[in-house]
C-alpha cells in the first residue's frame, strides 16, 4: 500500500486512488446496504437531484461529494432505514449525508498515513440541481460512477494539491 | 435468557436505527432502547434510567464520544456499563484514546452484523 505522502508527491498519484476509493464504495453499500454495486455504461449520465459532501482537512485537504437523483438516493435511504423516506425529509438527507462519511472515512482509513493525519467534517446535503461549486485553487480530482439497483450515482474527491 | 437495554448514541438517526437492527440481528434481547443524539443528551437519559450497554458515536455535536464516555463514570446510572464506540474514525489515536477513556471496545463503520455481534456478546456475557 502506498503512503498517502508517497501519493501526494506525484502530479499523477492521485489517479491511483481510484481502485481504492471503488473498493471504499463498494465496501459500504455491500456491508451497510447490503447490495453489490455494478460498474455502468457510457450511457449513464444522471441528473443529480440531491449531493453530500464530507469536507477533509490535514494532509490531505478536499472535499468527497456523492451525488445523483433523488429516485437513487430514496432507495439508498430505505435500504438503511429500513422504510421508504419522502423524497424531501430529513431522514433521507440524514442517510445520504451517512454515505458520504462512511465512504470518505473508509477511503482514508484504506490510505497509510491518512487515517491518522485526515479529519473529516461532517456532512453537508444539497438538494437540486441549480447551484454551482467553486473548485479548489490548484487542486486535481477523482471521480468513480457506479450503479446502485441500475441507477447511476457519482462519487468525487477534490484534492487541494 | 435475559432482557438487555441499551443506550444508542449517534448524532444521525439513520446510524441509530442501523445499531439497533444490528443488534438484533445480532441476537441480542433488546427489550429497551434508548437513543441520544450527542454525549450531553446521553447523560440527561442515563439521569433517569439504567442501562446494560452503550453504543456511542464518536464524532457528535454538543458533546463528542469520548468526552461522554469520560464523563459517564461520574454517573450513578452509567458508572461500570460497557460502553462500545462506532464510528467513522478508524485512526489508532482515536481507538487508543477511546479506550484509555473507559470504552471497552470500537467498530468501524462501515460493518458487518458480525462485528457488531463479536463485539457486544463478551461483553454482555455475565447478563444473558
Amino acid at each position: 500500500m502506498r503512503s498517502a505522502d508517497q501519493l501526494l508527491s506525484t502530479r499523477k498519484g492521485h489517479e491511483t486512488w481510484i481502485p481504492i476509493l471503488e473498493l471504499a464504495i463498494r465496501e459500504v453499500f455491500e456491508l451497510m446496504l447490503g447490495s453489490k454495486l455494478d460498474l455502468p455504461g457510457d450511457e449513464s449520465r444522471q441528473q443529480p437531484g440531491i449531493t453530500a459532501m464530507v469536507g477533509l482537512a490535514g494532509q490531505v485537504c478536499g472535499v468527497m461529494s456523492i451525488k445523483c437523483d433523488t429516485k437513487a438516493a430514496s432507495r439508498m435511504a430505505s435500504k438503511m432505514l429500513g422504510s421508504e423516506p419522502d423524497e424531501k425529509s430529513a431522514d433521507l438527507q440524514d442517510a445520504f449525508g451517512e454515505i458520504c462519511n462512511m465512504v470518505a472515512g473508509n477511503f482514508k482509513n484504506k490510505i497509510t498515513g491518512m487515517s491518522d493525519k485526515c479529519m473529516l467534517s461532517v456532512p453537508t446535503v444539497v438538494t437540486g440541481s441549480d447551484y454551482s461549486l467553486r473548485s479548489l485553487s490548484d487542486s486535481d480530482s477523482i471521480e468513480v460512477t457506479m450503479l446502485f439497483e441500475r441507477l447511476p450515482f457519482t462519487v468525487s474527491l477534490e484534492i487541494q494539491s | 435468557m435475559s432482557g438487555i437495554s441499551a443506550l444508542i448514541v449517534d448524532d444521525s438517526l439513520t446510524m441509530r436505527k442501523i445499531v439497533e437492527r444490528s443488534l438484533r440481528g445480532a441476537g441480542v434481547p433488546l427489550t429497551k432502547v434508548f437513543e441520544a443524539g450527542n454525549g450531553a443528551e446521553a447523560l440527561g437519559v442515563l439521569q433517569d434510567n439504567r442501562v446494560d450497554l452503550i453504543l456511542c458515536d464518536v464524532n457528535m455535536p454538543v458533546m463528542d464520544g469520548l468526552e461522554f464516555v469520560k464523563r459517564l463514570s461520574e454517573t450513578e446510572n452509567g458508572k461500570g456499563v460497557p460502553v462500545v464506540m462506532i464510528t467513522t474514525e478508524g485512526s489508532e489515536s482515536v481507538v487508543v484514546q477511546a479506550l484509555s477513556c473507559g470504552a471497552k471496545g470500537y467498530i468501524r463503520k462501515p460493518f458487518a452484523a458480525e462485528d457488531v455481534k463479536e463485539s457486544v456478546m463478551s461483553l454482555l456475557a455475565g447478563k444473558l
